[in-house]
């Protein structure tokens, strides 16, 4: 996995709650067996049309929010089926950060493997971006993970967690800024699967 | 030893490394695979030149994609080529990495969650995963069941460990008894109604309570599956007589001498007295009534005596968002009474719905009726196993002579991977476990209901009170 040190990107704001993975990426383009090319069908219910064409009334076909790299969103972002395939469509779609009050727990699981940074703020800080983000086109924040704080040129500053639970918050933290692969640290305890293995039968 | 809730004893038991700061490494009794969820995991494990650790431990099932009509044992190929191409990488990963499959022609192919249940491989004790959001079912059993993303997958797969971040607890005690005609999907709306769909976000949630005991193995199953529905990536029930006697005799379960010994460990499984957990809720089952959801989330949910609610009177600016989109994707007006609402397609099965139990609840609504001239229904077996027995029982011909579809066993309209699924604008009765926007098709429009409740639907045309059929 990619290091994520630090980014500065557009931000576009999704501002509602509970958004499911089958609207972020819907069930029949599941079937690939790649982990690439999903980005075109990211929000695709909701942005396309029947007939394909762009529904300029969703929030992210905003023209404001072109190039966007930060998601902006409401709480329990990403509830629902377990689909890795969600996390790929967003990275593939340009996201490198998610920003919300709170996230589903295999969506946000699905985040650490993949870079995809899950920034958790309170509600009404992330209702400030969101509305910043509608006001102000081409609104940027910093999302730096080596503080652990989100900040744009005006002067707002906030810090923020990546998982509620201190020490989780530090793994995963730590994994994501040296872009270590899970399976490759659970391998140095190889000897203790097998001892348990022996242990057990 | 102080009390530990069973959540504690599994985790404890399955603890192979842990250290301070960081999650612990808890291995796995069985990983459950599928078609949708695996494909990369396994490209994975043959860039890194991995092997499946224990291919013993791992089964893999064909169900997202596969069709549900016509003669599966004429051996009928699939017409879309992705979905073919799917299954065919699944066929061909089992066979390289030494995974037993059952493919979409198998006799025991059935729903992932459906099988690991009916063959006995699920049991109390366990800690099983599968790459799936309903693996929350199979903690039915008394068993940790975790749904994990395909990066996971391929972890278990090379490893047979999942690397987990401690869960806190919850216990939803369900009092009391439930009133006739109701079902165990009345009782899992019912709690997601009242606690919401992220109400048990990062617990591990111990459904306990006389309702809950009172409950069938099968009826567990359901309240279990639907435990991510509220936010909740592991439901689980305590093993007792009702689980042993499930259990006995299933072709993967212990026979025997050993089954005895087994039981006598899983009786030592359930929560001790004086256990606490970090969060109670408390739901009289009496209180219940027959559940329909009327927006695009399971916690958007009302007895079917009810109205659809006025967005207006919502919580919180969000929530009256939320109801004023779902009302205009649902097509429906705020204080429409639910028993008004008229329906087009009526679909029995998926794994939170589609088990021996509830197709005979099913047919007995049915049974000598027949579906409204308005309605398109159908039956979907959970698997061959479900399909052989319910035919053994007849139910086929009720449903038939009723005129109901009957189909051969897969996920089917649960999730518009196959052909089976709503047109747009179409409305749905659905026994299944979500009414996302686009969830039976794009621009489908899901109500979750019980099976008797689907099926007095269909007969009806319109949503009814089981109560009073």
């Amino acid at each position: 996995m990619e290091p994520f040190k630090k980014i500065t990107g557009v931000v576009a704001a999704l501002n509602r709650v509970n958004v499911d993975t089958d609207q972020i990426i819907p069930a029949k383009h599941l079937k690939r067996i790649e982990k690439t090319g999903f980005g075109p069908f990211l929000f695709e219910s909701w942005g396309k049309n029947a007939d394909g064409t762009p529904n300029p009334d969703f929030e992210l076909n905003a023209p404001s929010f072109a190039g966007a790299s930060v998601l902006a969103t409401g709480r329990n972002f990403g509830s629902g089926s377990s689909r890795e395939h969600a996390v790929w469509a967003l990275r593939d779609g340009g996201f490198s950060a998610v920003i919300a009050p709170s996230f589903a727990d295999i969506f946000h699981k699905n985040c650490f493997e993949n870079a995809l940074v899950p920034v958790i703020l309170p509600e009404p800080v992330v209702d400030g971006i969101m509305a910043r983000a509608n006001e102000l086109t081409g609104y940027e924040l910093t999302v730096d993970l080596e503080t652990c704080e989100v900040s744009d040129s005006e002067g707002f500053r906030a810090s923020f967690v990546v998982h509620q639970d201190p020490a989780t918050h530090e793994f995963r933290r730590y994994c994501m800024l040296n872009g270590l692969d899970e399976i490759g640290l659970t391998m140095e305890h190889a000897n203790a699967i097998t001892a348990y293995e022996k242990a057990r039968s | 030893m102080p009390p530990k809730t069973m959540f504690q004893k599994i985790w404890d038991a399955h603890i192979v490394h842990q250290e301070d700061g960081k999650p612990t490494l808890l291995y796995v009794d069985l990983h459950l695979v599928h078609e949708v969820t695996s494909p990369q995991a396994f490209e994975g494990m043959r860039e890194a030149g991995r092997s499946v650790r224990r291919p013993d431990l791992t089964v893999a099932v064909a169900d997202h994609n596969v069709p549900t009509t016509g003669d599966r044992s004429a051996k009928v190929p699939i017409e879309d080529p992705t979905s073919a191409a799917q299954l065919d990488a699944m066929g061909r990963n089992a066979g390289e990495f030494g995974i037993e499959y059952y493919d979409m022609y198998s006799e025991d192919q059935g729903i992932v969650h459906i099988i690991g249940p009916e063959q006995g491989r699920t049991q109390p004790g366990m800690i099983i995963v599968c790459g799936d959001s309903h693996t929350s079912t199979h903690g039915a059993f008394g068993a940790i069941a975790m749904p994990v993303g395909t990066s996971q997958v391929e972890h278990v797969l090379a490893t047979q460990c999942l690397v987990q971040a401690p869960l806190k607890t919850m216990e939803i005690r369900v009092n009391g008894t439930l009133p006739p005609r109701l079902t165990a999907k009345d009782v899992i709306l019912g709690i997601i109604g009242e606690i919401g769909v992220d109400g048990a976000q990062g617990y591990a949630v111990e459904f306990t309570g006389s309702a809950i005991r009172a409950l069938s193995m099968e009826g567990r199953l359901t309240v279990c599956n639907m435990s991510i529905e509220a936010g909740a990536r592991v439901g689980m029930v305590a093993p007792d007589q009702t689980t042993f006697d499930y259990l006995r005799g299933r072709p993967h379960a212990p026979q025997g001498a050993a089954f005895d010994e087994a039981v006598a460990r899983w009786r030592e499984l359930p929560t001790d007295p004086g256990a606490t957990y970090d969060a109670v809720v408390e739901i009289d089952a009496s209180s219940l009534a027959p559940a329909v959801t009327w927006g695009t989330n399971p916690g958007m949910v009302v007895p079917v005596t009810g109205r659809v609610p006025d967005p207006a009177t919502m919580a919180s600016p969000a929530a009256t968002a939320a109801a004023e989109r779902a009302l205009v994707y649902m097509g429906l007006e705020p204080n429409t009474p639910i028993q008004e609402i008229t329906i087009d397609r009526v679909f029995i099965g998926s794994c939170t719905n589609s088990r021996i139990e509830d197709l005979r609840a099913a047919a007995a609504v049915v049974e000598g009726r027949h579906v409204a001239s308005t309605v398109s229904a159908m039956v979907v077996p959970g698997s061959w196993r479900v399909k052989r027995q319910a035919e053994a029982e007849g139910l086929h011909e009720i449903f038939k002579a009723a005129g109901f579809d009957w189909r051969e066993a897969g996920c089917s309209m649960c999730l518009a991977m196959n052909p089976d699924k709503l047109a747009p604008g179409e409305r749905s009765a659905s026994t299944s476990n979500r009414n996302f926007e686009g969830r039976q098709g794009p621009g489908g429009r899901t109500h979750l209901v019980s099976p008797p409740m689907a099926a007095a639907a269909a007969i009806a045309g319109h949503f009814v009170d089981i109560r009073d059929w």
